[in-house]
């Protein structure tokens, strides 16, 4: 039994190894001196702390444009996103109206439609719309989503019928009952919800790659693959970079963790 | 207000920028829609299958095909082996910390892939990285991991289990403790060992988890870009060109739209067929 407990935490610990070492060494790398990174063996501390790399990010680079258009989106895709899943929602967990339930289940099935898919056409609809190289260009498509609408109609639905009723014989709108009733309850899934697309946003990588041309419309993602084939060489810039680009998304994570984890699991529960 | 009114934002954006553009998609696929049709749509011409009947007989398709396949097979196990078996040691009644462990193990999933890509294809390097320094450690010999056609892709499945183990790991995690603490009870007083509780018990009472979790994995296994974009652009001599990267080249590069529509279409194809054979699986094992 002793014997047992010790080897699982050692298998615990080396995996935990295997998980963070690579962000142990990015930070590190990304305060080493030009050239520190490229050395055998390769160092876990650095010999000498500089700032070099972020102060180049900073001044000399455009990495406060990157983040701060990361930063409009995420945050104006997760409220826009968080207000037509909720509403879209609350109609198919608390109303009855003809091919409901029809309606649910064609967009279920066509949650395994790749977004690939969509690309092409979507490109072209941008080029229409004048909307290449901007942030509604993202914003758009970007704030219904299926697997958004899916997770609030399971909660909804578990709310009491009686507390919807009771409101409605106090004279309340359907509104009323949405924003001042519904809301409110719903707030744990919507943290759950807002904290995916947020984090979802800030990570994503292939539409805004395709739609973001111009240099100061890049997102960090896209900003760093494509600083990554300029600066191959770079190491410790490169690292600075990664620093900045995962440091929002891991603390957002850190202070709402318990709702992301709960989030997984719910959306796995199956209907 | 009535449901319409709260269902049309919503329903209007699926409609418009998802369902249509799965139409003018497909539509697509049987044009030649290229760079000239870009300035004017009416230079695409309709041409039939032949963007299918091309790709068919394009060696750089069945080359990103492979690939692509070789990822999805060996990549999809590795990660339902690794989070399970994680699951499992979290979930043990002799394990401390197990919150502290679960946040370490899930850490590469919430951060951002391209950055994780940039840092991987650093900690890759034939001299300086980190896995060699660690293979020449324990005495084995040192492997140019992104340079090498042989092990390029192998490269990529590794640090795609290390990037999102930890999502199929929770997942794992729920599913042992839905199992009723009951029938492991009742397998110990008849003298099962804790071999035969995990062969017939734990992995019976997961099967509904390990179909959902091999679906979503799939899926998304079959998607990938963006650790190839950024770490080797596909190649070495075309070593990691995956289906979505070589649709996005064709699409956005070159700008053959009808012939990449073609490829997204076909990859829609292998996803849907994936999963109506795994549903399949689940109604069989339901049954029974």
């Amino acid at each position: 039994m002793k014997t047992n407990k010790i080897l699982i935490h050692a298998l615990a610990i080396f995996i935990a190894l295997i998980t963070l070492v690579p962000f142990v060494w990015m930070v590190s790398a990304s305060f080493m001196q030009q050239g520190g990174a490229n050395q055998f063996p390769p160092r876990l501390i650095p010999e000498s702390f500089s700032l070099e790399h972020y102060l180049r990010l900073f001044v000399s680079m455009n990495i406060v444009r990157y983040f701060l258009n990361s930063l409009i989106l995420s945050f104006s895709i997760t409220a826009l996103s968080l207000l037509v899943n909720s509403m879209a929602g609350f109609a198919f967990a608390k109303f009855y109206f003809p091919g409901k339930e029809g309606l649910f289940k064609v967009l279920l099935a066509a949650m395994i439609i790749p977004a690939q898919v969509t690309m092409l056409p979507l490109f072209l609809m941008m080029n229409q719309l004048g909307l290449i190289n901007s942030y509604l260009g993202v914003i758009i498509p970007g704030m219904a989503s299926i697997f958004g609408i899916f997770l609030i109609r399971q909660y909804i639905t578990s709310l009491p019928d009686s507390l919807i009723e009771a409101a409605r014989l106090d004279g309340a709108s359907d509104f009323q009952i949405y924003w001042r009733i519904v809301l409110p309850l719903a707030k744990p899934i919507l943290v759950t919800l807002g904290l995916f697309t947020f984090m979802g946003t800030w990570n994503d990588f292939m539409w805004p790659l395709i739609i973001m041309t111009r240099e100061n419309m890049y997102t960090l993602p896209v900003a760093m693959a494509n600083l990554s084939g300029e600066h191959a060489q770079d190491t410790e810039l490169m690292m600075a970079g990664a620093v900045i680009t995962v440091m929002p998304v891991i603390i957002v994570f850190l202070a709402l963790q318990r709702f992301y984890i709960e989030g997984i699991m719910l959306g796995s529960v199956k209907e | 207000m009535s449901p319409a009114m709260f269902l049309a934002p919503a329903l209007l954006l699926i409609a418009v920028f998802f369902f249509l553009p799965v139409l003018v998609s497909f539509l697509m696929s049987f044009t030649d829609f290229d760079i000239y049709s870009l300035a004017n749509t009416s230079n695409a011409r309709f041409i039939g299958f032949d963007n299918y009947k091309n790709l068919l007989s394009d060696p750089l398709f069945w080359k990103a095909m492979r690939n692509t396949l070789y990822f999805v097979f060996l990549g999809v196990p590795l990660s339902l082996l690794v989070s399970l078996g994680t699951a499992l040691l979290l979930n043990s009644k002799l394990i401390r910390f197990m919150s502290l462990f679960r946040l370490a193990y899930f850490l590469p999933v919430v951060t951002t892939l391209v950055a994780v890509a940039v840092v991987w294809r650093y900690i890759y390097h034939p001299s300086f990285g980190l896995v060699n320094y660690f293979l020449s450690l324990i005495g084995l010999g040192t492997v140019d991991w992104l340079g090498n056609p042989k092990w390029a892709m192998l490269a990529l499945i590794i640090m795609a289990v290390w990037k999102n183990f930890g999502y199929n790991m929770i997942i794992f995690i729920a599913g042992l403790q839905n199992i009723p603490p009951e029938l492991y009870e009742s397998a110990r007083i008849d003298g099962a060992g804790k071999w035969q509780e995990f062969l017939h018990i734990t992995l019976p009472m997961l099967m509904p988890t390990t179909i959902f979790v091999s679906i979503i994995t799939i899926i998304g296994y079959f998607q990938l870009f963006a650790e190839p974009y950024v770490m080797t652009q596909g190649g070495p001599m075309n070593a990691t060109l995956s289906i979505v990267l070589l649709m996005y080249q064709e699409g956005f590069r070159w700008w053959r739209m009808g012939y990449s529509a073609a490829l997204a279409f076909v990859l829609f194809l292998i996803l849907f067929l994936a999963t109506l054979v795994q549903l399949r699986f689940q109604k069989r094992y339901s049954a029974v």
